[in-house]
């Protein structure tokens, strides 16, 4: 991570003397401490980029000597793809289920005062981040049961979902609080009803929050494991966190050849689909709005 | 805020938000309802009160109050969230927005998206990578370090898993903080860089008053979210010896592993109300800064 090169101020200096001296002080401990922080979070990544091109993969980071095998004896892995498309399919329909009803439900609650609105938004939050924990585990699993969701991808979306709605409504609805309401009268004086202003004028104002949120459950469903790993007993539906756990040996070491490989097929996805909505929408808070 | 611009009624907007309330409803409230009701049984994951779970009342409540384990647990809790959220998290993620807030190229590319990976990333994958890094024998920091054979997750676990979550979850920090500092008018900070004032009181009087609703909204999320966080597990399963046993480790142990499903749910119930009282207090912070403004 070469940052020193990078010192030019970004702001004209100040025009006292002491306070350019002061400003290119600043613009070198700037930049020794973007350097570091660089260092802190890519020295934990370097595994995942080295170990699954190396022959003999070992715990350490080290120059692999390069090989692309791990990935064929990965493809003899009878779980392996199709686990990573039952983690696309869990995925997009939380992420789709999400966006879509927060949506909904965060317009409503900015636009209309329902009364004991806050507190009903804090209570759920409080929940969610408490009962998807470990807590609910033995409740969901009776429930799942007795709803014949055992073993199904709906399942595992609907309990996912529910978790993650709290929180998806509560950021959305920062950002409708914070889109004017001016177009939408105008639209009701021409006539249009309020599903056709939600969908004409308010997603698209919004679009970087639902961007926020879309990429922030695919994501978050992406990654998780207890709920899968408790909800399905089919390897043929488990998703890849639960996949990426069964690669043991029988003596109950890891697999390192193929635990890299397979975290970095599996990491994949999630980084391109950040890239790709970053570049389309701009992945930021609020953003979208004031420019 | 709540002038009704879109003409959607009372009516219309509870049928906006029923959907969401369903499911919220089935698959959150109730397993939640149904963890009190557990708490308050014997219930066990074998044996004879699996079958037929007896009311205890409020005995698994004064047993979880009372053991010496649950004390331990919610200090280094405290600790877990103090150390990675508030002052991890938040405070490296404002450093970094701070930083950055008006770069940009390839500095920032590079930072923000290292970052941002750490974040994407998924738990089981970054639980692997951390182990890694941090292995005893082989471990990248030992190879870097010349320390062989020094066992971070074993002689400190608790400073390992704090810098784990605050690696993990410093992005959200940083593009909220990111995103707030941009609605501090550039010329406000311009006057008063001009007026002499140093970095510290820039932030001090300009930028902290004006992003202080941002500053609650995320440490609110981020405390409750590293509260609740299960994969400090994947690194140390709460050892050695219970010294990095945080509460949701915790109750996976007593509950998952000892088969103590009530006592159990008993915890998760006071793990919730914890959670309660931490919201209020950010709730009322909030409500300051409302009287303030208006």
């Amino acid at each position: 991570m070469t940052v020193g090169h990078e010192t030019r101020p970004a702001a004209p200096p100040a025009p006292a003397g002491t306070g350019r001296v002061r400003h290119s002080l600043g613009a070198i401990g700037r930049a020794t401490f973007l350097a570091m922080v660089a260092g802190f979070f890519a020295l934990p990544l370097l595994w995942l980029a080295t170990a699954p091109f190396d022959a003999h993969p070992t715990i350490t980071a080290s120059v692999p000597e390069f090989t692309l095998r791990n990935f064929r004896s990965l493809l003899d892995n009878p779980y392996a793809l199709g686990s990573l498309a039952n983690s696309v399919i869990q995925s997009a329909g939380s992420a789709v289920l999400v966006v879509g009803l927060a949506a909904l439900a965060a317009y409503a609650l900015s636009r209309v005062r329902v009364p004991g609105r806050d507190a009903l938004l804090y209570c759920l939050l409080l929940l969610s981040s408490v009962v998807t924990g470990t807590a609910a585990m033995v409740p969901i699993f009776e429930l799942a049961t007795r709803l014949n969701l055992i073993d199904t991808h709906l399942g595992v979306i609907l309990t996912l979902t529910g978790g993650l709605l709290p929180a998806a409504i509560f950021i959305l609805k920062d950002f409708m609080d914070a889109t004017p309401t001016s177009y939408e009268e105008s639209a009701r004086v021409f006539g249009a009803g309020p599903l056709q202003i939600l969908w004409h004028i308010v997603v698209p104002v919004v679009r970087p929050g639902l961007a926020t949120i879309g990429v922030w459950a695919v994501a978050s469903v992406w990654g998780s494991f207890l709920t899968p790993f408790i909800l399905l007993r089919d390897p043929e539906k488990s998703p890849g966190a639960v996949i990426l756990y069964t690669l043991y040996t029988e003596g109950g070491s890891p697999k390192l050849d193929l635990i890299s490989t397979f975290s970095l097929l599996y990491s994949l996805p999630v980084v391109l689909m950040y890239v790709f909505v970053s570049r389309k929408y701009g992945f930021r808070f609020h953003g979208g709005i004031k420019r | 805020m709540s002038t009704d611009a879109a003409g959607l009624g009372r009516g219309r907007a509870v049928g906006f938000m029923v959907p969401a309330l369903v499911l919220i409803g089935v698959f959150l409230v109730f397993p939640a309802l149904w963890t009190i009701y557990l708490g308050l049984t014997d219930f066990r994951l074998t044996g004879l009160a699996a079958a037929d779970p007896k009311f205890v009342g409020a005995e698994n409540y004064t047993a979880a109050l009372g053991d010496e384990r649950f004390h331990t647990s919610l200090w280094l809790t405290v600790q877990f969230v103090l150390g990675s959220a508030v002052i991890g998290q938040a405070g490296l993620g404002f450093a970094i927005a701070w930083a950055l807030r008006d770069r940009s190229g390839p500095v920032r590319r590079v930072v923000e998206g290292l970052v941002l990976l750490a974040w994407i990333l998924p738990s089981s994958v970054v639980a692997f990578l951390w182990i890694a890094l941090l292995d005893g024998d082989q471990g990248t920091l030992n190879a870097l370090l010349r320390t062989d054979g020094f066992a971070w997750l074993l002689d400190h676990p608790m400073a390992s898993i704090v810098l784990f979550n605050t690696w993990r979850g410093t992005a959200f920090s940083m593009m909220l903080y990111g995103a707030a500092l941009e609605s501090v008018p550039p010329s406000h900070l311009e006057t008063a860089r001009l007026a002499g004032a140093s970095a510290f009181q820039q932030l001090r009087d300009v930028v902290f008053p004006r992003i202080r609703g941002h500053m609650l909204t995320n440490l609110l999320l981020i405390s409750l979210w590293t509260f609740n966080d299960f994969t400090a597990f994947q690194l140390t399963a709460g050892g050695p010896e219970g010294r990095s046993e945080i509460l949701p480790v915790y109750i996976y142990n007593v509950a998952l592993n000892g088969g103590k499903l009530g006592f159990g749910a008993a915890v998760s119930f006071l793990v919730l109300l914890i959670n309660l009282v931490l919201a209020l207090v950010y709730l009322r912070l909030l409500r300051g800064r409302r009287g303030v403004a208006a």
